[in-house]
């Protein structure tokens, strides 16, 4: 149910990347190279301006917020976030367990599923593989719509509707064909002597899968572990047709409480809990940039 | 390299045919193949195909569900959904919004992440930071968080008219609350997140060999004729798998919708996406039948959509191979 695939695709062409050419000497004058830093930091300022102003907002005075525009101010408080957190039927800490449990089941579901599967499509020659293998490239491009009504059928009539099944278990069915891809890529990528070794050795596809392709694809699976998480955390449509009571909602449907309750609305709490909702996501990209931008061309075997 | 390409290929090699090898030594790995497979073709089967066959045998039903887990078994009647849907002009709105959203958002985003990609210089100072500052909106654009901070930018007393304010515009309006104009605000919304295209335009540049460009240079060819004859032919692949990427994703957009307007798709429908009104259609009036009928549609209009790239890429994409 994502509809921000494109960066595993980044990765990936960063990982098959080979013409990894010498730098190009930037041998402009220093003034348009000021030029361009101008401009540069410029677009910067205006792609961060929201978020930060939205940091801020979260941090002053309910009153304050609309009457000044600007991030300067001196007159911070946690008030927001003290009332945020308990402002909806139940507290924030809640949906942020529920949003996490959630994705820790993706990210799991995911992981073993998509290698088992990324690992036959690389390594195992079987009948009907580039059917199949063209097939699992066409499902990238299927949009869920079309699955969507009897899958919620389905789940409907095994009683899931209300759990957190309906979310987690299709990723244990590798429904995620993009990290497939990745992981398919990835394999593809690594030297075939290792796997002759192994073979000579007398290792099954079980041991070479366990023992030899899962530790050297750690990047590739740290990849998708990261977006798994990035997606399944901003997921609002699948838990917004599967979860009826609130008690069970992640933060990204708890947020739609306080759009609800508009009139009376308290800016500074439904700012504050924005805030909490994107926090994890910030920390995730914080820590998995190395994977999330600059590929892992580098990190692999050497 | 990507899996359009890698789609072209399998194409082309079943279009060629030829002998074929004998199979218990071209296929050694039989059993343990679609052992491995296993759990993706119980996903393919049980939340893939099956449910495309079903979901195309209830758009030809009368299926309301009245009270979920209640239902009505389905009723067959041919047609009818899509008839009453095609003679629905709010349907036509819902269409009409997305596809002006798709024609005019994709683009835009496309050429802001290319120019940015290519201001962008390999060991330029400060390419980490600025990089990151580009990516971090289309990590979280998706959010509902996102979507919330966008209605307050753009109300009557957001950040844009304040912005606006400086420069002495006032008396400006709610642009989220205005007909004309609130569709553009979930445009620029998308605009914003032209980060992660950027990062595949990046990775793309980057794989153009150095040694044109000094050929080129040698040759006596200038900044403007190496731009033209070297970067955009060699990079028409990732442009246009951006493009076929973008085009899909965007006709699926519903949280920036749906937030935006409180789930109502106003003011005056001017944001009720085509997924929004299928959502509305499937979920808030209980007809899933209908739903199922706009979900065919949209899987037609993609299709129709990433045909027309396919085969008009013949006339600009150039593969280096």
């Amino acid at each position: 149910m994502t509809t921000e695939a494109a960066p595993a695709l980044a990765t990936e062409l960063i990982t098959t990347g080979t013409a990894e050419g010498r730098r190009r000497r930037p041998r402009r004058a220093t003034l348009k190279s000021a030029v361009k830093h101008i401009l540069l930091i410029g677009v910067s300022l205006l792609m961060l301006y929201p978020l930060i102003w939205l940091v801020v907002s979260s941090l002053k005075p309910n009153d304050e917020i609309f009457r000044d525009l600007s991030i300067f101010t001196t007159d911070l408080t946690l008030e927001n976030y003290i009332s945020g957190w308990n402002d909806l039927q139940a507290p924030f800490g809640l949906y942020l367990a529920n949003s996490m449990v959630i994705s820790v089941g993706a990210i799991i579901g995911n992981l073993i599923s998509c290698s088992l599967a990324a690992y036959a499509f690389a390594r195992l020659r079987f009948r009907g593989r580039n059917l199949w293998f063209a097939v699992m490239l066409l499902g990238i491009m299927l949009p869920f719509q079309v699955v969507l009504i009897p899958q919620f059928v389905i789940f409907q009539q095994l009683g899931w509707l209300n759990t957190f099944l309906p979310l987690i278990v299709p990723k244990f069915l590798a429904t995620d064909a993009f990290f497939i891809f990745l992981m398919v890529q990835f394999i593809r990528a690594l030297p075939t002597e290792i796997f002759e070794a192994a073979k000579i050795d007398g290792a099954g596809h079980l041991r070479m899968f366990g023992q030899i392709t899962l530790p050297l694809m750690i990047p590739a699976l740290a990849t998708t572990a990261i977006f798994t998480f990035i997606w399944t955390w901003g997921d609002f449509f699948g838990p917004l047709i599967y979860l009826r009571e609130p008690g069970m909602f992640p933060a990204q449907v708890a947020l739609k409480g306080f759009i609800d309750a508009q009139e009376a609305s308290n800016f500074g709490a439904m700012f504050a809990m924005s805030v909490a909702s994107l926090l994890p996501l910030f920390i995730v990209f914080l820590v998995g940039q190395r994977f999330l931008l600059r590929g892992f061309a580098t990190t692999g075997i050497k | 390299m990507s899996s359009l390409g890698e789609l072209r290929t399998i194409a082309l090699n079943a279009r060629r045919g030829g002998a074929r090898p004998d199979p218990k030594k071209a296929y050694p790995d039989n059993k343990a193949g679609y052992l491995f497979l296993l759990p993706w073709f119980a996903g393919l089967l049980l939340l893939g195909i099956g449910p495309m066959a079903a979901s195309l045998y209830l758009s030809l039903t009368d299926y309301n569900v009245l009270h979920p887990p209640f239902i009505n078994p389905p009723d067959f009647v041919w047609f009818e959904n899509y008839i009453e849907m095609f003679q629905d002009p709010k349907f036509w709105n819902a269409f009409r919004v997305t596809v002006e959203y798709v024609l005019v958002s994709v683009p835009l985003q496309l050429a802001f992440a290319l120019a940015l990609a290519l201001l962008l210089d390999r060991g330029m100072r400060g390419l980490a930071f600025y990089r990151s500052a580009f990516y971090l909106p289309s990590l979280l654009g998706g959010s509902v968080a996102v979507a919330i901070l966008w209605r307050q930018v753009f109300a009557k007393d957001g950040i844009f008219n304040g912005f606006l304010g400086w420069f002495g515009f006032t008396d400006l309006p709610g642009w989220i609350g205005h007909p004309d104009f609130a569709l553009w605000t979930i445009i620029v919304l998308h605009i914003w997140t032209f980060g992660s295209p950027m990062v595949i335009f990046l990775a793309g540049l980057r794989q153009i060999p150095d040694m044109y460009y000094e050929a080129a240079e040698m040759d006596g060819a200038g900044r403007l004729r190496r731009f033209f004859s070297i970067t955009i032919p060699l990079l028409t692949p990732i442009i246009f798998f951006n493009l076929v990427l973008q085009i899909i994703f965007a006709f699926q957009t519903f949280t920036q919708a749906y937030v935006v307007s409180g789930g109502t798709g106003g003011p005056a429908d001017s944001t009720m996406f085509y997924t929004l009104f299928l959502y509305r259609t499937g979920w808030i009036n209980y007809d899933m039948g209908t739903a199922s009928a706009m979900a065919w549609f949209l899987l037609i209009v993609i299709g129709v959509f990433t045909a027309f790239n396919f085969w008009f890429s013949k006339f600009w994409v150039f593969y280096d191979d």
